[in-house]
């Protein structure tokens, strides 16, 4: 199953790319701590120890791409929560962490896993959620992602896991 | 059919057989959150419409990542967590009481349960047997309210320690050398199980150390199987009736088995900026050091203060040097005051700080300065990790934290533990 369950199949913008083993410590790094409960301050400073400029460059959406390991690290949700709060529509990777990738699902930010060596920093993709494929406009390139296990497209379907557990009292896998 | 400890715990919690691969719902026996994760949990327990939790004697809101508050907003924070359990009588440990992971393994977690925690160590309640596994704070919500979660039965690779350490190399040698070995994504989605005969005489506290560190190879979880001295642990704390045992059957199915001769390791030390960047210290020249840390649900426990202590007595920690170093409960705190380990370290020059997670998280407690080395006990890092992405972090055992800290740059703890 391709298809990921958001209202919107489509998605297009610019790539903002990074490397591997992007740590949740570098999204939403610690001296941070106490912007926790103000996520909206905490999104100023998303990935700005990889990227100081990130949090300005992503206000006009697009997609955050990273190598391999994206995410590893610690269980704070705050991370894949500021990467969509700052614009991002999803997150292009060769591999996941496995609790950031779960968290993305639970937050509905899209964590698709494809090939992205074959994608540059500023190429133009157009993501088709509900075929699997991400066309890069500037290298006339398709790359297709892997499809995402059935409980997670209900889950990111619902708008994410507490959306998903407040309609059904419970879960509805 | 045959099955991993893992896919015997899920089984036993799902009521169905699960095997590797299957997605099933299971019923958790304890879940946590900390002062980092828990105040998102608490708006998400809100925003889905619950006003209840479900099981509240085995459900713990953590103070430690920033206990005592540094500052105004993290005080706020607290409250909330405060608020919450006072509403609805979840569990809250409050400051000075120690590291989430830490009291997870002396009071609530028994062999065969399931944990989840809003905490990416959380795999450290694993060495007694446990499925235990870190999760987002909207998980862990819905673990509050439901005392359920969903999971995905990994695959296990079984790790078989062979042989015995030498004098001067430890747990958390061993288990930075298999993560180099396996890198940082080496287990990603999967259990691991520690096995073979050297694992049978590991101590509780080295078993901690190990399972801590799953996570720093992507796995799921780090487990053991229980055993007598599983039993005698928990029989320590009073706990002994909660004892069962957990074993894997003979014959399950593992994704990959690795062996692992103790003999052949020497200290060893993770570089910046990821964990796996690890070498054996004769390979490392030397590296002047600025902090060193010892402490965390890595290595705060008795026998590592005991270590350090051991090497300190009787020396001076070098003035180039700030060591800081923060037992991980009040009961190793105060088993370390009664035996005479925190008078030693203090003599030797040790900044002591309450239970907890000390600057391992990079809020307060020992940030390092722009361009500054820390050698650190803790179990990552990376980047920032201790509040400045200017500086650069080191990992080792206690022993070499502690040797460390008398000579002034990294150097390898046989050098006095041999003489």
């Amino acid at each position: 199953m391709t298809d990921f369950g958001v209202e919107k199949k489509i998605l297009k913008g610019k790539s903002f790319k990074f490397g591997d083993d992007i740590s949740t410590d570098l999204i939403a790094p610690g001296r941070y701590f106490h912007l926790r409960s103000n996520m909206g301050e905490l999104a100023k400073h998303v990935l700005e120890d990889a990227d100081p400029e990130f949090a300005k460059k992503i206000k006009s959406g697009g997609f955050v791409v990273g190598g391999k390991n994206f995410g590893l690290g610690s269980s704070r949700e705050h991370a894949p929560t500021i990467i969509k709060i700052a614009g991002a529509e999803a997150v292009l990777a060769k591999s996941f962490a496995r609790i950031f990738f779960r968290n993305c699902i639970n937050v509905g930010l899209p964590a698709l896993i494809c090939d992205t060596d074959k994608i540059n920093e500023g190429d133009l993709l157009e993501i088709n959620l509900g075929e699997g494929t991400i066309k890069n406009i500037t290298k006339n390139l398709e790359i297709s992602f892997s499809p995402l296990p059935e409980v997670m497209v209900k889950i990111l379907g619902d708008g994410g896991l507490a959306e998903h557990v407040r309609k059904n009292r419970g879960f509805n896998l | 059919m045959e099955k991993t400890i893992s896919e015997k715990i899920i089984s036993r919690h799902s009521g169905r057989d699960a095997g590797a691969g299957d997605i099933v719902v299971v019923d958790i026996d304890v879940v946590m959150a900390q002062d980092g994760t828990g105040p998102l949990a608490v708006s998400q327990i809100e925003k889905m419409g619950f006003d209840k939790i479900k099981n509240s004697s085995k459900s713990i809101f953590f103070i430690d990542h920033a206990a005592p508050s540094p500052k105004k907003e993290l005080s706020n924070t607290h409250k909330v967590l405060r608020g919450f359990s006072k509403k609805t009588g979840a569990a809250i440990s409050e400051v000075g009481k120690g590291v989430c992971h830490q009291i997870l393994i002396e009071s609530y977690t028994c062999p065969g349960d399931i944990v989840i925690g809003a905490d990416s160590h959380t795999c450290t309640s694993g060495a007694l047997g446990a499925f235990a596994t870190g999760m987002g704070s909207t998980d862990i919500a819905v673990g509050f309210v439901l005392a359920k979660t969903w999971l995905m039965v990994p695959e296990t690779i079984k790790v078989n320690f062979k042989g015995k350490l030498n004098s001067g190399v430890y747990a958390k040698d061993l288990i930075i050398y298999l993560i180099s070995k396996i890198t940082s994504d080496g287990a990603t989605y999967k259990a691991i199980e520690f096995a073979g005969e050297a694992s049978d005489g590991f101590s509780m506290d080295d078993r901690f150390t190990i399972s801590n560190m799953a996570v720093e190879a992507g796995a799921k979880t780090g487990i053991f199987n229980s055993d007598e001295i599983t039993r005698k642990y928990l029989k320590k704390q009073g706990r002994e009736n909660c004892y069962q045992e957990v074993t894997a059957d003979d014959g399950a199915k593992y994704e990959n088995v690795i062996d692992i001769d103790c003999c052949n390791i020497e200290p060893m030390v993770s570089r910046p900026h990821t964990v796996d960047n690890a070498v054996p210290i004769s390979k490392l020249g030397k590296n002047k050091v600025d902090q060193v840390f010892i402490g965390t649900c890595t290595n705060g426990r008795l026998s590592d203060l005991k270590i350090a202590a051991d090497i300190l007595k009787g020396r001076e920690v070098a003035s180039s040097v700030r060591l800081v170093v923060a037992p991980a409960s009040k009961n190793v705190f105060v088993k370390a005051l009664d035996e005479g380990i925190i008078k030693t370290l203090v003599e030797s020059g040790a900044a002591i700080l309450p239970p907890g997670c000390g600057p391992c998280v990079g809020v307060h407690q020992g940030v390092l300065g722009d361009g500054e080395v820390c050698l650190s006990t803790q179990n990552r890092n990376f980047k920032g990790r201790m509040g400045n992405p200017n500086s650069f972090i080191y990992l080792s055992s206690p022993a070499t934290a502690a040797w460390s800290a008398v000579k002034g740059y990294i150097a390898d703890p046989r050098e006095v533990l041999s003489k």
